[in-house]
C-alpha cells in the first residue's frame, strides 16, 4: 500500500520551511516529498489523503508526560495516555518516573515499554528515576536502565536536593548517553506553598511558592553543568529570572537546555482566583510579567522545547480544598492550539513552533523522531490550524479531565496522526 | 425585606459598603436582646444551624451557637480534629451529607484557605466562613468594625494599625478588606517576615517598627502570635517578639489619647500585648466578644431570616 497525502502544506522544522507539497508514504517511511501536482495517478494500491487547507507536520514529541502506569491506572495508563497523545498530534512521549512503584529499575522500564507495545499508539520513551525510589539518596543503575530502554533520567516532582549527588548524576548520565532532566525547586523554600507567592496569593489567602525556589535550583544546575561540562535539561521553566539565568548560561556555552509548558505562556496566577484547583500545578502559574518573559524566551531560543507536563488527576485529587488538591493538569490535547496561539501572536514562526514540539525535544533526548524528510519513518500529523472550537470535557481522550482550558475557545486541532505509515488516530 | 442579597458570607471582598453598614445596623438593633432577662426572640424558629469546626475554637463557636439560639434556631455543633482528608471523607462528601439533612446554615471553620468557597458551591444552604486557613474570618472583622463604630461613631477616616503576623492572619486579611472599604486608613505592622508579599495592593501602609506604627492611631489592633503553629522557623522566639514588637503602655502612649486597643483573642499576655495594656482603660477586648454575638445574630438573620 502506498499513501499519497496531497494538497497540504508541509512544515519542516529543521529546514524552517512551510511549503505546499505532496507526500508519498511507502513501507512506513516517507518515500518522496514533491511539489504539488507533480504526482498524478490512481489505482487500488494507492490510498489518497486530501490535506487541502491543512498542515502536515512531523509527529509531535512530548518530552515530559506522566502516564501514571504502573500504580495509578485510574488516572491514566500508558495506552490511554498514548491515545490522548495521538489525538493531540503527538507520536512520541517521554514519560516521567514518578509512578507507583517509581521507574527506578529495569523491570519497571520494561513493563512500561511492554504496555506501549500492546497499545500500538504513540512511541513511548521512559525517563527513569535519578535516585532509587526518587528519594534523593542513591543513584539508580543508569547503565542497566539505558539497556532496558530508558532515554533519560529525572526525579521529576521530587528535586534532587543533594548537589553532590546531582553532580554525579550529570557525570554518569553523560557516560551512558542519558539526558538529565531537572525539576528545579528548592523545597526548603517552597514547602507548604500551593500557588505562586505574590499579590494574588496574599489576596486569596493561600500559602505561596516564591519564584526564587525555582531560580535557586536552576542556577545550581547551571553551576553543576559548568563544573562538569555535562548537559542538563531544565524542565517546566516558569519564571522570568529562570529564563534570564538560562540565557546567560547559553551565552557562556554551558550545555543547558530548557523547556516550558503551554500553561506557563497561556495563563497567569490570576487563574487560581476562586480556588480553581485546575489552575494548580508545580511550578505554579506565575505573574503576567513571567508569562511575557517565557514568550520572549521561546522567541529568542532560550527555551528550546515546549513540553506539556501532562499530569492526569481524577476528581478525587482535584475536587478538594485547594491546599489538599494535587498539583498538575493534563496537556496533550491542548498543547497544539495553545502553541499555535504563539504563531498567531507573532512570537514564533510556524516552523519554529513545530520544532519546539518535535525535532528539538527529540534531539535533547537523542531519539530519532520528530523530523519530516524523505527517508525518515512516517510519523506525522495533519492539523487544521484555524479550526475554532470550545474545549468540552466529553471530547477529552485522556482518562482524566483536569484541564483549566475546558470551556475555553481553542484554535487549531489535529485531524490525523500517523505512526510508521499507519493511521493511529483520525478525527471521526 | 432587606437589601442583603447574598447566599453565603465567605469573604469581606464580597460585601459592599451598604452590605457592611446593613450588617452593623442590624447588629446594633439585635444587641439589646442579649441584655434581656429572657435572651431569646422567635425570629429563626424552625431554622437549623450547623456549626462545623475542623479547627479548635472556643470563642467563635460559642458565639455562633449563642447567636443562633438567641434567635431560636436549632443548633448542632461538631468539632472534627485534624484535616478532613486524614479521616477519609472528603469535604465535598461531607457537604453532600450535611445537605441531605437540610440545614439552613452551615458555619464552617477549616484549615484550608477557600474551603468555605468549595462548600458553598456544592450545597444550597447558606455557608458562613468562620475562618478558612490563613485566608479570611469575615465575622471577626465585622464584629471588630462594629466595636470600632460603637466606640468611635464612625469608621471612615480613622487611623488604624494592625500589628502582628499579618501573613498568617485571617483576621488581618478580613479586617484590611473591610476597614479600607469603609474608608479607614490602615497601617499594618510586624517583623518583615510576617508581612505578606504585595500587601500594599490592599491599599494599606506597611510600617515595621511598632513605635512608628501606633503613632497617632485611633485604633490599635493586635494579633495573636502563634510561633508553635508555624510550619517553618519564622521567628527567633517569643522573648524576642515581646522585646521588639510587644505593645507596652509606653509604646501605646504614642497613639492618640482616646485610642482603643483590640485583640481577636486568645491573647498571649506578655508576648504581643502586656497585661497593663490588655486590662488597661483603652482595651475594648471584651466588648469585641460581647459584640461578636450581636454581629453573628445579624449575619444569621440577614442570610436566612428573610422568607
Amino acid at each position: 500500500m502506498i499513501t499519497w497525502i496531497k494538497n497540504g502544506q508541509v512544515v519542516d522544522p529543521d529546514k524552517q520551511t512551510a511549503e505546499e507539497a505532496d507526500l508519498i508514504i511507502e513501507k512506513g517511511k516517507i518515500a518522496r516529498i514533491v511539489p504539488p501536482a507533480v504526482i498524478t495517478g490512481n489505482g487500488s494500491r494507492l490510498k489518497i489523503i486530501d490535506a487541502s487547507g491543512k498542515l502536515i507536520i512531523p509527529g509531535l514529541v512530548d518530552m515530559h508526560v506522566h502516564l501514571r502506569e504502573p500504580g495509578h491506572e485510574y488516572k491514566e495508563t500508558v495506552a490511554t495516555g498514548a491515545g490522548a497523545g495521538a489525538a493531540g498530534g503527538f507520536t512520541a512521549l517521554a514519560c516521567m518516573p514518578n509512578t507507583v512503584p517509581p521507574n527506578d529499575c529495569r523491570s519497571v522500564t520494561e513493563f512500561i515499554l511492554e504496555q506501549a507495545r500492546k497499545a500500538k499508539l504513540c512511541r513511548i520513551y521512559p525517563i527513569a528515576a535519578i535516585t532509587i525510589g526518587q528519594k534523593g539518596t542513591q543513584l539508580t543503575e543508569f547503565g542497566d536502565l539505558k539497556e532496558a530502554g530508558a532515554v533519560g533520567v529525572s526525579d521529576d516532582g521530587m528535586p534532587v536536593l543533594n548537589s553532590e549527588l546531582m553532580r554525579h548524576a550529570l557525570e554518569y548520565a553523560r557516560y551512558h548517553g542519558l539526558s538529565v532532566i531537572s525539576h528545579a525547586e528548592d523545597t526548603s523554600l517552597s514547602d507548604g506553598g500551593v500557588m505562586h507567592e505574590g499579590v494574588i496569593s496574599t489576596r486569596i489567602g493561600l500559602p505561596g511558592i516564591p519564584a526564587a525556589s525555582e531560580e535557586i535550583m536552576v542556577y545550581r544546575d547551571i553551576a553543576l553543568a559548568r563544573l562538569t561540562g555535562c548537559p542538563v535539561h531544565i524542565a517546566h521553566v516558569s519564571t522570568a529570572r529562570a529564563v534570564e539565568l538560562i540565557r546567560m548560561a547559553k551565552e557562556d556555552h554551558i550545555p543547558v537546555t530548557a523547556e516550558t509548558a503551554p500553561h506557563y505562556f497561556s495563563l497567569d496566577h490570576t487563574a487560581v482566583i476562586g480556588y480553581n484547583t485546575h489552575a494548580k500545578m508545580n511550578p505554579p502559574l506565575r505573574t503576567a510579567a513571567d508569562v511575557q518573559a517565557i514568550k520572549q524566551g521561546l522567541a529568542q531560543g532560550v527555551i528550546d522545547v515546549i513540553a506539556t507536563d501532562h499530569a492526569p488527576h481524577s476528581d478525587m485529587e482535584k475536587d478538594l480544598e485547594f491546599d489538599q488538591a494535587a498539583f498538575g493538569i493534563i496537556g496533550l490535547e491542548t498543547a497544539l492550539p495553545l502553541t499555535l496561539n504563539l504563531v498567531r501572536e507573532g512570537i514564533l514562526t510556524l516552523p519554529e513552533a513545530i520544532r519546539k514540539l518535535s525535532s528539538s525535544p527529540a534531539r535533547i533526548l537523542g531519539i530519532d523522531v520528530g523530523r519530516l524528510a524523505e527517508g525518515v519513518t512516517a510519523d506525522l500529523s495533519i492539523i487544521d490550524p484555524d479550526y475554532e472550537y470550545v474545549l468540552k470535557k466529553k471530547d477529552i481522550c485522556s482518562r482524566s479531565k483536569n484541564s483549566p482550558f475546558i470551556g475555553k475557545t481553542m484554535k487549531g486541532r489535529n485531524d490525523l496522526t500517523m505512526i510508521g505509515g499507519r493511521i493511529v488516530w483520525k478525527r471521526g | 425585606m432587606s437589601a442583603f442579597r447574598h447566599k453565603d458570607l465567605l469573604s469581606m471582598a464580597d460585601l459592599s459598603v451598604n452590605d457592611m453598614t446593613l450588617i452593623l445596623d442590624t447588629a446594633e438593633s439585635l444587641k439589646e436582646i442579649s441584655t434581656r432577662d429572657i435572651k431569646k426572640v422567635p425570629t429563626l424558629r424552625g431554622k437549623s444551624v450547623v456549626n462545623y469546626f475542623f479547627e479548635p475554637s472556643t470563642r467563635t463557636r460559642t458565639s455562633f451557637d449563642l447567636a443562633a439560639k438567641r434567635l431560636s434556631a436549632d443548633t448542632v455543633s461538631l468539632s472534627v480534629p485534624g484535616s478532613s482528608t486524614a479521616k477519609g471523607e472528603t469535604l465535598v462528601d461531607t457537604a453532600r451529607n450535611l445537605q441531605a439533612m437540610n440545614p439552613d446554615v452551615i458555619v464552617l471553620r477549616h484549615p484550608s484557605g477557600g474551603a468555605t468557597h468549595l462548600l458553598a458551591k456544592k450545597i444550597s444552604a447558606a455557608v458562613i466562613n468562620a475562618g478558612d486557613g490563613v485566608n479570611e474570618h469575615p465575622t471577626q472583622a465585622l464584629l471588630d468594625m462594629f466595636t470600632i463604630r460603637e466606640k468611635k461613631g464612625t469608621i471612615e477616616g480613622l487611623d488604624i494599625a494592625i500589628i502582628g503576623d499579618i501573613s498568617h492572619s485571617r483576621v488581618a486579611r478580613s479586617n484590611i478588606i473591610g476597614l479600607t472599604r469603609m474608608g479607614a486608613k490602615v497601617t499594618v505592622s510586624g517583623p518583615p517576615m510576617m508581612i505578606p508579599m504585595g500587601i500594599d495592593a490592599f491599599g494599606v501602609q506597611v510600617v515595621h517598627n511598632p513605635d512608628e506604627a501606633v503613632k497617632k492611631k485611633d485604633v490599635v489592633m493586635l494579633l495573636r502570635i502563634q510561633l508553635e503553629r508555624q510550619k517553618k522557623a519564622l521567628f527567633p522566639g517569643l522573648r524576642e517578639y515581646a522585646s521588639f514588637f510587644g505593645i507596652t503602655p509606653e509604646i501605646l502612649s504614642r497613639a492618640k489619647k482616646d485610642v482603643i486597643v483590640m485583640h481577636p483573642g486568645p491573647m498571649n499576655r506578655g508576648v504581643e500585648i502586656t497585661s497593663e495594656v490588655a486590662d488597661g482603660p483603652c482595651s475594648v477586648i471584651l466588648d469585641q466578644v460581647t459584640n461578636g454575638v450581636a454581629v453573628r445574630m445579624a449575619v444569621l438573620y440577614l442570610l436566612i431570616g428573610g422568607s
